[in-house]
């Protein structure tokens, strides 16, 4: 998945020149290859959304009351809308570096990036150190992955996400150390734009995870 | 030339590494915890996850990648490696999507060779009744072995036809993403091994299926299993990924979709299921795995209130099936539309004739991938899930019988009044047509619930399953190889003996699956060792061996097929740029094809399949300036 991502980050900034030594077909040019890879990244969402949306019917399926109806587990509700925040807040960031790249305003862009990162790995700690409780001595979990279908759910989801999450971030460091030593201008840029587009879908998934684990149904006691 | 010369062995060594590392890893972190330093499970599952990266990293599918997060340009190299043997570009990483095409196909063939010695071992156990040699775990090791074997072969040959032919067919210089495609294919190889490999822990002897709560609690081999199916399934993913990009955004100025090659259609249907069935094989393995690795209970029946009832917090089984045939119904369809594609697209050539209908060709398969997905629950008809599930996924599944059919008059439109060549191919074509109409027959009697009920996983479901495998990707895949075989080697195979693979395994194969079906109705059990031999008033121990001696009959004509090829491809009769006299853009160009397939840009000049038509061809190099 992630080397996914990298074909389509950085391939065709260099593309387009290097190819034109080989001399022998004619190749298509920067904004070809840009439409390829954008579209190959879409399709790359497409098929991850089927990953995401099975995640969905599980959650649907198994929370299930003694009478067949939505339940949720009492989970920390503050925990859960901080971060939720702070995931929101990155995507302002993450386009600010885009928008910024587009405009050449290399320093707006560069510490839009590593603000991007930095609330991406809070967001990270918090699912992590806050509500999973990895560390009991500074903050006890609600649950534990072995808590029946509740335990089940709540880790497979936040995991499955928290993983998409810290792919994004380590292409959002990445992106940031190629933009420090000059990559990326003004008129090529896929590999920001990809990591950004990224960065969005990873933040729409979690807008669909976070109601489903958080918000619907009635909440039930899930004895340790 | 040392051996590590070649990325294979590269890879084979950096796999043993990453199962190593991986183990050692695993060690190192339980002795951190404080917990006992060795425990197979986990030492064998992080170890199997490593060793997946090691192949890759030692065969060089990820050189580039690296280079890239580190902003080092990759310029793409065409053509065999400069400082070694050409041949030696097929034993390494190659962006040439020709190259990738052969790879997918011998490793495809590989792997058929392989699941079908399986088969064979336990047909012959099965010609008796009673057991003779192979015990009940590794029989039931066996028979999922064989299944999973085939499915992974069967993407292989699927994958090296769509890598082989799509660019070729619609004039594309290679594929969309070249370093994605060499990935997709390497995927396959530490998949393949990891699958092997799990006989030695343990095996898997809840079957390819995999169903918890057998799964759950068999042994260390699931793992594996499950790996092994992550990495062709990812191979599956980034493939079908490229090979949509590459129709959408390839084709030469004028030819609009529906003036695409038919094949092009049956792979843009295929890898669009592919594209996104996929993910659910994976996620509901990966749920299996979870739950045996840190007991997260997806599916693990026991509540969390104790004995209260109804339980609640319990996990349920029926979803990991709900999850699977998600996946796994589509897949038949993945299977089988590119062979349809094949039938489709050789029928003209073979026929003169124009193809009969094309945009109903053409919409048919991705009519049948759109139903293939809301059919899955005809796979549980007797799962014990919510009965009125059952009517609409019977009527859903009913429905895949009418783009089958729109096919199938179409084949026969498009053999009406032709002057009809039978070459090998088309004899192929012709075999996979019968075939397929056994297992498109039988289908309905499955769908429909009250006649599914005595036959569900009985042996006639095996018969039924068998024949549309065989006529919806066996026989086209080895007329697509009989077919392009010229255009690959520039040799010509030998016909006599093409003829007589053909009309020994067509019989056969009519042998062996009518005989499937036969002790399937008389109360045989598929997936079970061993049967009562007075079944069949007395009669099936005769059908078993009737189905075993063709199961040994089909093996041989493979054989025959697979020796023609190894003697021809390099010493046969050279054989001309286009012996089929075809219009497609793949044969208007030299055999074998040179590195860069197409001298000029194509121009599309007319339909694809105007066969008869005087003076009218459908595609040209030559610029407008030439005319």
């Amino acid at each position: 998945m992630t080397a996914t991502a990298i074909e389509h980050g950085h391939e065709h900034d260099h593309a387009a020149d290097d190819h034109h030594h080989t001399g022998e077909v004619d190749l298509p040019t920067y904004q070809e290859y840009t439409r390829r890879n954008r579209l190959g990244m879409w399709l790359f969402f497409a098929s991850e959304a089927f990953l995401f949306l099975a995640l969905l019917v599980t959650r649907f399926y198994l929370w299930r009351g003694p009478h067949g109806e939505v339940v949720r587990p009492e989970l920390d509700q503050f925990a859960g809308l901080v971060v939720t925040a702070v995931l929101l807040l990155s995507s302002y960031f993450m386009n600010r570096a885009e928008v910024s790249i587009a405009n050449d305003k290399r320093t707006d862009f560069l510490a839009s990036l590593l603000i991007t990162a930095a609330l991406g790995t809070a967001f990270l700690i918090g699912v992590v150190v806050w509500e999973w409780g990895m560390f009991p001595s500074i903050v006890k979990g609600h649950l534990k992955p072995t808590d029946g279908v509740f335990g089940a759910v709540v880790f497979g989801m936040t995991g499955m996400h928290a993983l998409h999450v810290l792919s994004g971030v380590v292409l959002i460091l990445n992106v940031w150390w190629l933009g420090r030593k000059g990559h990326f201008s003004s008129e090529r840029h896929w590999g920001v734009e990809a990591c950004a587009i990224y960065w969005h879908y990873v933040d729409l998934v979690w807008i669909f995870f976070y109601p489903a684990i958080y918000l619907i149904g009635s909440t039930i006691e899930v004895p340790h | 030339m040392s051996l590590f010369t070649l990325g294979i062995a590269r890879g084979l060594v950096g796999q043993v590494l990453g199962m190593v590392i991986g183990m050692l890893l695993t060690c190192a972190v339980r002795i951190l915890l404080g917990w006992e330093a060795w425990a197979a499970e986990p030492a064998w599952t992080v170890g199997a996850v490593c060793s997946i990266i090691g192949f890759l990293l030692g065969v060089g599918s990820l050189d580039d990648w690296l280079k890239w997060t580190k902003g080092i340009p990759t310029p793409m190299h065409h053509g065999p490696p400069v400082d070694k043997p050409a041949w030696t570009r097929y034993f390494s990483v190659d962006y040439n999507h020709k190259v990738i095409g052969v790879q997918y196909t011998v490793w495809g063939i590989l792997l058929l060779m392989v699941g079908g010695t399986v088969a064979m071992i336990f047909r012959t156990e099965l010609a008796r009744s009673g057991l003779q040699f192979l015990g009940l775990d590794l029989y039931n090791s066996f028979i999922g072995m064989h299944g999973m074997i085939m499915i992974f072969a069967i993407l292989l040959g699927v994958g090296g036809m769509g890598n082989y032919l799509v660019p070729l067919m619609i004039g594309a210089e290679d594929m969309a993403f070249p370093r994605l495609n060499a990935l997709g294919f390497w995927f396959n190889v530490p998949g393949s091994i990891l699958l092997l490999l799990s006989l030695f822990v343990g095996g898997w002897d809840a079957g390819w299926t995999a169903y918890p709560p057998l799964s759950a609690r068999g042994p260390i081999g699931y793992q594996l299993f499950f790996l092994g199916v992550f990495a062709i399934g990812l191979s599956s993913i980034v493939g079908s990924l490229n090979l949509l990009v590459t129709i959408l955004r390839m084709r030469p100025a004028g030819m609009s979709l529906f003036r695409m090659p038919i094949f092009c259609w049956a792979v843009f249907a295929t890898s669009l299921l592919q594209l996104t069935a996929t993910q659910l094989i994976g996620t509901s393995f990966l749920m299996v795995s979870v739950q045996r690795a840190i007991g997260m209970g997806f599916f693990d029946p026991r509540g969390i209130l104790g004995e209260v009832s109804p339980m609640v917090g319990g996990g349920d089984p029926v979803l990991f099936q709900h999850l699977f045939w998600f996946y796994s119904h589509p897949a038949v369809y993945i299977f089988v539309l590119p062979g349809l594609g094949i039938v489709s697209e050789l029928l003209p050539v073979f026929s003169r004739k124009p193809l009969f209908g094309y945009k109903w060709i053409a919409l048919s398969s991705l009519a049948i991938g759109i139903v293939g997905f809301i059919v899955w629950g005809h796979h549980m008809f007797v799962s014990g899930y919510n009965d009125i599930l059952r009517i609409p996924f019977m009527y859903a599944t009913l429905l895949v019988a009418i783009p089958t059919g729109v096919k199938f008059f179409s084949w026969l439109g498009t053999i009406w009044g032709g002057k009809i060549h039978f070459d090998t191919p088309m004899l192929f074509v012709l075999g996979a047509i019968s075939v397929f109409l056994i297992g498109g027959l039988t289908g309905p009697i499955l769908a429909t619930v009250p006649t599914d009920f005595p036959l569900h996983d009985s042996y006639f479901v095996v018969g039924h399953f068998h024949a549309t495998m065989f006529g919806g990707f066996v026989f086209p895949f080895f007329a697509a190889l009989y077919y392009w075989f010229p255009k690959v080697t520039g040799r010509m195979y030998n016909e006599t003996l093409g003829k007589i693979h053909f009309f020994i395994m067509t019989p056969a194969f009519w042998v062996q699956t009518l005989g499937q079906m036969g002790v399937g109705v008389m109360g045989m059990r598929r997936r079970i060792a061993d049967y009562d031999p007075t079944l069949g008033a007395g009669q099936i121990e005769s059908w078993q061996l009737a189905v075993t001696i063709a199961g040994f009959a089909i093996a041989f004509g493979v054989m025959l097929m697979l020796w023609n090829f190894f003697q021809n491809a390099e010493v046969g009769v050279a054989a001309g740029d286009n012996p089929w006299r075809s219009r497609s853009p793949e044969w208007q160009i030299p055999s074998p094809i040179p590195e860069h397939s197409f001298p000029a840009p194509l121009r599309v000049v007319g339909e694809p399949y105007d066969y008869g038509l005087a003076d009218s061809g459908y595609v040209t190099t030559a610029s407008p300036g030439d005319d």
